[in-house]
């Protein structure tokens, strides 16, 4: 079986490039020079520096000695929530950046969920003086303020999209709109494993720093680079894509994707994909997507904006077909419960987002000497109005 | 076979005019209504637009009709039942436009179908590639006597252009500039080298320039580069004046052609 994407573009039968006649150029300029770039030895110098000294790299693999305890495993915690930013997300922006110089791009477009990968776009272009324009769903403008203040600090412009159910759907499609309507200067730095090929590819190429630190990290403390199970949260499903990357073709490794429930898979209010999606097209990609039987996209819901997406990047959607991956869900409850726990347990207050992959560790059914690790993906200074709020801390 | 695409090209050579709607937009049941005040006017092709809920190519305009239009019921299904007579009322040639995801869930196959029983001439779908259509789908359109017609812009590469040509039939959709649906900016005609570029290749196929045409003056500079143009959100906005349809398309299309 193979899991990475093949010579057009498609994984099994997922993927491809769903594009209209104007994005073609773009496309296609970065589709021929993808590989070559970030293969040439200056690219891969340049990006190393910055993922050292910039981004603080490598991030730390913790072992997580009460949260072990209490679910009498061995759980390691990858820490992407201390990169710069916060996120795992500028693992992926800072080599886009880099690419969209060498394509010798001046304006960079992003769409943002959670406003992660929009501060991590807003950080690169500040860093190399790009003007950079990020959209954004105007719910999610509401819900993950902090992250707003900061891209306006970093000198962003930040533009509401305001169609449809104005969250990462639609500030894909307004972003995408951009690139369109700009398609000479403008590189478009996408913030997941989706879209057209050969975005999931490269995006994941990039991610999958993670999953090459952890097979050091883990042999230099465990004697062994397999761990018996890697856990991490899928949206579109970038930090996913680079937690399992370098473990797809070792089967004995379990790789298990958490989606977001959010009210429940059957309450209407849901994320999950894999579970309530059918093949379609969105974005520029054919995929598992949550749509009406007419094939209209459905609006999907969760607490976390980051995992509100109604799509899955192609790699994951063949994953969960090819049964490499396990697919497990996780409600709004059940994942605001595993952040006050890992608050509570090990002082690390973690995003929404990667509570619920932290959530899924009662789920999976591991034994009391199988190593998991668990992709921390970001933390959760972002969501702490939320936390107050139904926590009952304000005040 | 036939296909009224082919004859209206080969029987009226210059100026023509083709106007795109949204079915199911302003109300659900106006789709058979405006086809044939459409034909009354003189407008030479329609093209039906099947609203899609991300219609990632569209400018405001023409999402906020695709909003109204599912709202108010419209799914493909639905629309072929409201075409289903419709070669007993007119022979204008008409081409349906939408996007991938609701006609894959429908089934290429049976919609190619359904579209030749009612006498459907053309399909546009800006999101499904080339090297796709060409790979899956090209045997089942042309068993169908269906015109695929794809879109060029200015930054296509005219060795695309050449095998966009190949491969297609009808006309070629010349997207006038950089943009999605609706813009009034201007650039719309602006860009003569660009007309001039893909006329002087003299492609198998017939050119119609589309996006940002909107009044009588964009419509014939258009005309003088192409076969003719298309108009889409100008028209729907026009659809949402005061005034029946009958009235706001007669004098929608008057300005147009005056």
């Amino acid at each position: 079986m193979k899991y990475s994407v093949d010579e057009n573009g498609f994984y099994g039968k997922f993927g491809g490039a769903y594009i209209p006649e104007m994005l073609h150029p773009n496309v296609e300029e970065l589709r021929e020079n993808y590989l070559k770039i970030m293969q040439s030895p200056d690219f891969q110098e340049e990006l190393q520096a910055l993922l050292k000294d910039y981004v603080g790299r490598p991030t730390p693999l913790y072992f997580a000695k009460r949260l072990s305890e209490k679910y009498n495993t061995q759980i390691y915690l990858k820490r992407e929530d201390l990169n710069h930013t916060g996120a795992h997300k500028i693992n992926n922006t800072v080599g886009q950046v880099l690419m969209a110089q060498r394509l010798g791009k001046k304006r960079i477009i992003a769409e943002t969920g959670a406003g992660q990968h929009g501060v991590a776009t807003a950080t690169v272009c500040a860093l190399m003086n790009l003007e950079c324009i990020v959209y954004m769903g105007e719910v999610d403008i509401l819900r993950q303020a902090p992250n707003v203040a900061r891209m306006k600090m970093l000198g962003a412009t930040v533009v509401p999209a305001t169609s449809g159910s104005r969250t990462l759907k639609d500030a894909t499609n307004e972003a995408i709109r951009d690139w369109i309507n700009n398609p000479e200067d403008t590189y478009y730095i996408i913030g997941s494993v989706v879209g057209p090929h050969p975005y999931p590819d490269m995006v994941a190429r990039f991610q999958a720093i993670i999953s090459e630190e952890m097979k050091w990290q883990l042999k230099e403390k465990t004697g062994s680079e397999n761990p018996n199970y890697v856990v991490a949260c899928v949206g579109g499903g970038s930090n996913a894509a680079g937690a399992f990357y370098h473990y797809l073709d070792t089967p004995e490794v379990k790789l298990v994707a958490v989606e977001a429930a959010g009210m429940g898979v059957e309450s209407g209010e849901s994320a999950a994909t894999s579970v309530l999606g059918k093949e379609g097209v969105i974005h520029g990609s054919r995929t598992l997507l949550m749509q009406t039987e007419d094939g209209q996209v459905t609006e999907p819901y969760s607490i976390s904006a980051g995992l509100d997406y109604p799509g899955v990047g192609p790699m994951h959607a063949h994953l969960f077909e090819s049964k490499r991956a396990i697919f497990e869900n996780i409600t709004d409850e059940e994942a605001l419960q595993a952040v006050l726990e890992l608050t509570r347990l090990e002082g690390i207050i973690p995003a929404l987002e990667s509570a619920h992959a932290l959530a899924a560790l009662s789920r999976i059914g591991a034994k009391p000497d199988d190593v998991v690790v668990v992709n921390l993906s970001g933390r959760g200074d972002k969501d702490l109005s939320t936390y107050l709020d139904r926590f009952q801390l304000n005040g | 076979m036939d296909n009224r695409i082919k004859t209206l090209f080969e029987q009226k050579p210059q100026g023509l005019l083709s106007v795109y709607f949204t079915a199911g937009y302003p109300n659900l049941e106006d789709t058979v209504p405006i086809i044939l005040e459409l034909e009354k006017n003189g407008v030479d092709l329609i093209e039906v637009g099947m609203p899609f809920s991300d219609p990632l190519a569209d400018g405001p305009t023409i999402q906020q009709s695709s909003d109204i239009a599912l709202r108010n019921g419209m799914t493909i299904p639905k629309l072929f039942e409201q075409l289903k007579n419709i070669r007993q009322q007119t022979q204008i040639p008409l081409v349906l436009m939408g996007y991938l995801n609701p006609v894959m869930q429908y089934g290429v196959e049976r919609f190619c179908q359904k579209a030749q029983e009612i006498g459907i001439d053309g399909i546009i779908l800006p999101d499904l590639p080339l090297s796709d259509y060409v790979r899956e789908y090209k045997q089942v359109f042309e068993q169908h006597n269906l015109c695929k017609i794809f879109l060029v812009t200015p930054q296509t590469p005219e060795k695309r252009i050449r095998e966009i040509d190949s491969h297609t039939n009808g006309f070629v959709y010349m997207v006038s500039s950089a943009s999605t649906t609706g813009s009034t900016t201007g650039k719309a005609v602006a860009n003569t080298d660009y007309f001039q570029r893909v006329r002087q290749m003299e492609l198998r196929n017939p050119s119609l320039i589309g996006f940002g045409i909107h009044d009588n003056n964009t419509f014939s500079q258009a005309c003088q580069h192409a076969k003719g143009a298309i108009i889409g959100s100008a028209f729907i906005k026009a659809l949402a004046q005061e005034g029946t349809l009958q009235e706001n398309i007669q004098s929608f299309i008057q300005r147009i052609r005056n």
